[in-house]
């Protein structure tokens, strides 16, 4: 690792002062201490914000669950709250890395990070979540933008995130047998009004399935999604996958998580 | 350099470090406590793993200054005295280590996932030790140990 | 059952967990020295490429730098490169082209990860950020990784010694007597099959620290190997760091090595050499990362096999022609792992008239290939069983039938095989017949029947493995090419008070030696188990040593321990007949008692060694002391075999394969403690269906980087990739050795990839090549 300062602030406010350009948030660092370890990132100041208690906490009001950034997986996993009113969402922490990585790393981490192959973003997506920072609310749709890229601004800062609760839900998860990061993940979510399909794996960034959500909008089952093949010309391919082989994936993970939908 | 103070296998140490240094350094370098290993450098293999506040973290995967007031558990701090956690004892019991340079990975993962999981199915041991990874055993009789160390933990 | 308590056949648990289960163990990095500065190596970003220039300016210039070495500096000092210990001659009596291996690059390099230059800090973190200072002036060259490519005109050169990539082409066998054999041939099987490329991965990375005392002119490095005392004689005869007497090598606790800490690497040896140049200890140890791109890898054959068989289902002729890549520089044994520990095999369990094997040894840009556990024999028994099981589905046999048809007798030995190895023991048909019936395949219709309802291929495979371990009599490998003898030595050393211990040059990375071994004390002299210490990994303590490979250690070091023991016996009842006043042919012995035939009077082996140590009452004509020595040269290798039988369940709509079921069945003569033979087989079990469904190598075909560098992309098993395993075994005693054991460090890994591979492809119908990966399960699921 290269040297860098290190603060390690109690409040919302002063992380947002401390942090300057050259700068980084550290959430649970569960992947950007891998990435400062292996020297692929050199950062002036590691602004922690483990030490803000206000980032951290689920609330469960009548249709919605909020998730505060610095809420490990393993809490949200484990949370009673969450299995009763997003049962998907708790299971889909539950296989987020592993066991020690649960116990660290968190859904704001996960999320500003926006690494291609994370299994939160298309919960996030699916659900038609809301991302609150120190500035402001956006869509989850708006949100995730490309590869390891997101609509936050330098300095702007993850608080929590708002899920609508959905009728039912559930993911699906082809974990790359190395990594065991999504080589594809679908989440997909009954709404009132509608369904809507997130692919996280298999893109450059996390995507909604807009042929599987109308099919499911008036059928949610997974007979209705058989069918659809998503364009392999956009999807990742490398050592573990080729496009084509994603592409299908995708349909079989879909088919799999609406029937798992509860 | 920084001052870090935290509670180390129940005594309290405080030492200065520069910010870039990983817990599992300062546990084997500041504290020379070995009984932690580094097996890899992507934050998988899980040699590395000690409690924090209780839980089980990779100390490759988290900052000593990040440690700050927290209470640690080693591999060394496991045992009460010279009676060894029912944990060490199924592995010794069971034949769960060959190389023995995963095990107190193994162990201090294993002692967490029984916390969260007092009474593991034998898929549920399997899938909660996807952070560890043994080269040598196949994983049979770390399975049978922990298993059987969860029985005795009175789960 | 033993005769005394923690006695040979007791599942005695182990010494050594004591310290590892409280993080007491004792590995390389756990060892620091006064004054110890870090060593870091600059390594190479590219597959091939010629090094114009270095400017170590900036560098040097570093805050915390020591000193920075490249390849001049150690050619200077007149320290040579590293040696391939084996020799292998081509068919046309040409000796293998060893081209030379620098520790540090002498102006080109030959891999990613070649080491280009060494800094030495005062810490890790200074010495990399010094690395990074190093501007090195490279012009890429084209670069070829695939064994398959690297003999075809045209092929980028990675060695001007070594036109066409050519190491050696090698043969054995009987040529023409094959091309008889498959000419009367009612059928003929054919199989083109790749054995991947592994990344051994044992735990723990290498490491070494050097250390230098001026005042003796000792030098002592500390290093993670299998075999210290080779590690010395290599780095004293060869590489010339200093005599033998001046250099001491100690192998500590050391996690895990499965081959790869065999062999003599650049890392050790340039910093053992620094050492004395900066005048400080030095420590390197590899991340990860360095260990993909350095450890030597293994197997990496591209292979074409045909079998000829009559019309009854006997086979007539074996012929297999082999590819072989040695990776960019021979290893320490490379050579010999395709030639003798790979051909020699393919005889397998069975009556084969004949058989004709080629291997060509290639050169590419990669990472060495050398001994990976198994070692040759994975890639031989992978030919072998892919082959009968193939036979048997084209001649519409099942496949068992077809083997237990073919199998050598249980009453054929000693057995001669047409590519020279003598079986010595075995019963064949009896491990077939074990592991049928512990996966009860009679039953295996109704199960796949039962997957086929919920939309599941099942699939069953064996594969009857055999083995040549124990690794060797010294004259035999000697005429085969080998640098070096092949037995072990061992001192069992009585102290004064009763108490035993025992220095062994076999070396432990998690085999349990401290247990095993000190039940063959606890047997053979009745000394308490607890009251037996063993020693070994340190070139000053233990006499000498050929260290830990190719299932040798019991076999050869078990039996240099018994020797030992034997002589102490000896020397014991001369002792016992003086005290007891009686001759010398009358004293009885066991388990440690020594009695007066006919007579009530004993003396146990503690008073006797108490007696040689305070010979106040002693035969005039005995020396004092009770210690003996004793080198073992075993008469033959031993020949575990057995059969392992998989089942599947593949999910045609992913490709995933779940291994549901494992049976081995193994036969490894006598067994000391079952309990850790179990577990070497469950760890090499595991490490086969690693090979089969998750692991291999991967190489940029045009850049030559290597594209699984690390876990993210190297799949290592993990528990929930792996079932339980059924593991049982029968003993038909080796005739060869004193304690009548086989060996079974390697027979999982062996064993292994064959069976699963013969399950797949059963449940899918059609032949994919390993690993076994989802999309291949599934393209080939698709088109079934």
């Amino acid at each position: 690792m290269y040297s860098f300062e290190y603060e390690r602030p109690s409040g919302i406010d002063a992380a947002a002062a401390a942090h300057g350009e050259d700068d980084k948030f550290l959430a649970g660092g569960m992947s950007f201490l891998p990435t400062l370890k292996l020297r692929l990132a050199q950062v002036d100041k590691l602004v922690d914000l483990g030490g803000i208690d206000e980032l951290k906490g689920i609330t469960v009001t009548g249709d919605t669950v909020t998730i505060g950034a610095m809420t490990t997986h393993g809490t949200v996993a484990a949370s009673e709250d969450v299995k009763k009113a997003i049962p998907a969402l708790a299971a889909m922490a539950a296989n987020i890395g592993d066991a020690q990585v649960r116990n660290r790393g968190t859904i704001g981490g996960s999320i500003a990070n926006a690494d291609p192959a994370a299994c939160y973003p298309s919960s996030l997506v699916a659900l038609g979540a809301t991302v609150h920072t120190n500035k402001r609310s956006i869509s989850a749709d708006d949100f995730f933008v490309d590869l390891f890229e997101t609509a936050l601004e330098e300095g702007e800062l993850v608080t929590k995130v708002s899920f609508p609760i959905p009728e039912k839900a559930a993911y699906a998860k082809f974990p790359n047998p190395a990594s065991r990061f999504a080589m594809v993940g679908v989440f997909v979510a009954k709404i009132s009004g509608g369904a809507r399909v997130a692919v996280t794996g298999a893109g450059s960034s996390v995507f909604r399935q807009s042929e599987m959500e109308a099919a499911l909008s008036s059928n949610f089952s997974s007979d209705a999604i058989a069918n659809i093949k998503t364009p392999a010309d956009d999807l990742n391919s490398d050592i573990h996958a080729s496009a084509d082989y994603r592409a299908h994936l995708i349909t079989v993970m879909a088919q799999r998580a609406v029937d798992a939908a509860s | 350099m920084t001052s870090v103070t935290m509670t180390v296998n129940g005594k309290s140490v405080t030492r200065d470090v520069e910010p870039n240094t990983l817990l599992v350094q300062f546990i084997r370098e500041n504290l020379r406590l070995t009984g932690t290993h580094v097996g890899c450098d992507t934050s998988q293999c899980g040699a590395c793993t000690v409690h924090v506040n209780g839980d089980s973290v990779k100390s490759c995967t988290m900052l000593a200054v990040q440690a700050e007031g927290a209470d640690v558990t080693t591999i060394e701090g496991l045992a009460n005295g010279d009676e060894l956690h029912p944990m060490q004892e199924a592995f010794k019991e069971n034949h769960g280590l060959q190389c023995g340079f995963c095990t107190p990975g193994m162990i201090m993962s294993a002692v967490d996932l029984v916390k969260r999981n007092p009474n593991p199915s034998e898929d549920t041991i399997r899938h909660e030790l996807e952070g560890n990874i043994c080269r040598c055993t196949g994983y049979h009789n770390i399975v049978k140990s922990v298993k059987s160390a969860a029985e005795k933990m009175g789960g | 059952m033993s005769a005394v308590e923690n006695g040979i056949g007791a599942s005695v648990t182990r010494k050594e967990d004591q310290r590892f289960i409280t993080g007491n163990g004792n590995y390389l990095d756990d060892i620091n020295k006064a004054g110890q500065a870090y060593g870091h190596f600059l390594r190479s970003p590219y597959a091939h490429a010629k090094i114009k220039n270095i400017d170590l300016t900036a560098a040097r210039a570093a805050p915390g730098v020591i000193d920075i070495f490249v390849g001049a500096d150690m050619a200077a000092d007149e320290v040579g490169g590293l040696i391939c210990g084996w020799g292998i001659s081509s068919k046309d009596g040409s000796p293998h082209v060893a081209p030379p291996h620098p520790c540090l690059a002498m102006g080109s390099v030959k891999h990613v990860g070649d080491q280009v230059a060494f800094v030495v800090a005062e810490s890790v973190q200074e010495a990399k950020d010094a690395a990074e200072l190093i501007e090195v002036d490279y012009e890429e060259l084209p670069s070829v990784t695939d064994v398959r490519k690297a003999g075809v005109a045209g092929a980028a050169q990675v060695h001007d010694e070594a036109p066409g990539n050519q190491c050696y082409d090698w043969e054995i066998g009987d040529k023409e007597a094959v091309d008889a054999a498959f000419a009367n041939a009612h059928h003929v099987t054919k199989m083109d099959l790749i054995n991947n490329r592994l990344a051994p991965n044992p735990m723990e990375p290498r490491a070494a620290l050097g250390e230098y005392d001026r005042g003796t002119g000792e030098y002592t490095l500390y290093t993670t190997s299998q075999n210290p005392h080779v590690a010395r004689l290599i780095l004293s005869a060869f590489v010339n760091i200093a005599p033998e007497h001046k250099l001491r090598v100690i192998a500590p606790d050391v996690g895990g090595g499965f081959g790869s800490k065999i062999f003599v690497y650049a890392e050790e040896t340039t910093t053992i050499w620094a050492s004395k140049k900066v005048g400080r200890p030095i420590k390197w140890t590899a991340d990860r990362s360095e260990a993909f791109m350095t450890d030597a890898h293994g197997r990496d054959h591209a292979t074409h096999a045909e079998m000829a068989f009559d019309a009854d289902g006997h086979i007539l002729g074996f012929r297999v022609a082999t590819k072989a890549n040695m990776g960019a520089y021979l290893s320490t044994f490379a050579s010999a792992v395709p030639t003798y520990l790979y051909a020699t095999l393919l005889n397998g369990q069975y009556k084969m008239p004949c058989i004709y094997a080629e291997v060509q040894a290639l050169f590419t840009n990669t990472t060495p290939v050398d001994a990976y556990r198994g070692a040759g024999r994975p890639e031989a028994t992978y030919v072998v069983e892919r082959m009968m099981e193939r036979a048997a589905r084209d001649m519409n046999m099942d496949p068992t039938d077809l083997r237990m048809k073919n199998f050598i007798a249980p009453d054929a030995y000693p057995y001669e095989t047409p590519v020279i190895m003598t079986y010595d023991s075995g019963d064949y048909p009896q491990t077939l017949n074990l592991a049928k019936n512990m996966i009860s395949y009679d039953g295996f219709q109704a199960r796949k029947a039962e997957s086929a309802s919920r939309g599941k291929l099942r699939g069953i495979g064996s594969a009857a493995y055999i083995e040549a371990c124990g690794i060797a009599p010294s004259a035999a490998v000697g005429s085969l090419g080998a640098g070096v003898g092949l037995w072990e030595s061992a001192e069992v050393r009585f102290n004064p008070t009763g108490s035993v211990t025992v220095f062994t040059g076999s070396h432990s990375h998690g085999q349990g030696h401290e247990t095993t071994f000190a039940q063959l004390i606890a047997d053979k002299l009745g000394v308490p188990f607890d009251n037996v210490e063993v020693v070994h990994g340190d070139t000053t303590k233990v006499p000498f040593g050929m260290g830990t490979y190719g299932s040798r250690s019991l076999a050869v070091g078990g039996s240099a321990i018994v020797k030992a023991a034997d002589k102490i016996v000896e020397k014991a009842k001369k002792i016992a007949a003086h005290l007891m006043e009686a001759s010398a042919d009358d004293i009885e012995h066991a388990h440690g008692v020594f009695s007066v035939a006919g007579t009530d009077k004993q003396l146990t082996i503690g008073e006797i060694a108490f007696a040689a140590y305070v010979p106040h009452n002693y035969p005039e004509d005995l020396e004092p002391g009770l210690a003996e020595n004793a080198f073992y040269d075993p008469l033959n290798f031993t020949f575990p075999a057995g059969t392992h039988i998989a089942e599947v369940e593949i999910d045609p709509a992913t490709g995933v394969v779940e291994v549901v079921d494992w049976a081995a069945a193994d036969d490894f003569g006598n067994v000391i403690n079952p309990m850790i033979v179990e577990g070497q087989v469950h760890g090499g079990v595991a490490q086969g269906i690693g090979q089969a469904l998750l692991e291999g190598v991967v190489y940029d075909d045009d850049s030559g980087q290597l594209l699984t560098g690390s876990y993210m992309d190297y799949c290592m098993p993990r528990a929930d990739d792996l079932p339980n395993f059924k593991v049982e075994a029968t003993n038909t005693p080796c005739p060869s050795n004193p304690l009548g054991v086989k060996g079974c460090g390697e027979a999982g890994a062996i064993a292994a990839p064959a069976a699963l591979m013969n399950a797949i492809t059963d449940a899918l119908g059609k032949e994919i090549d390993m690993p076994a990966t989802p999309e291949k399960v599934w393209r080939a699921a698709q088109s079934a």
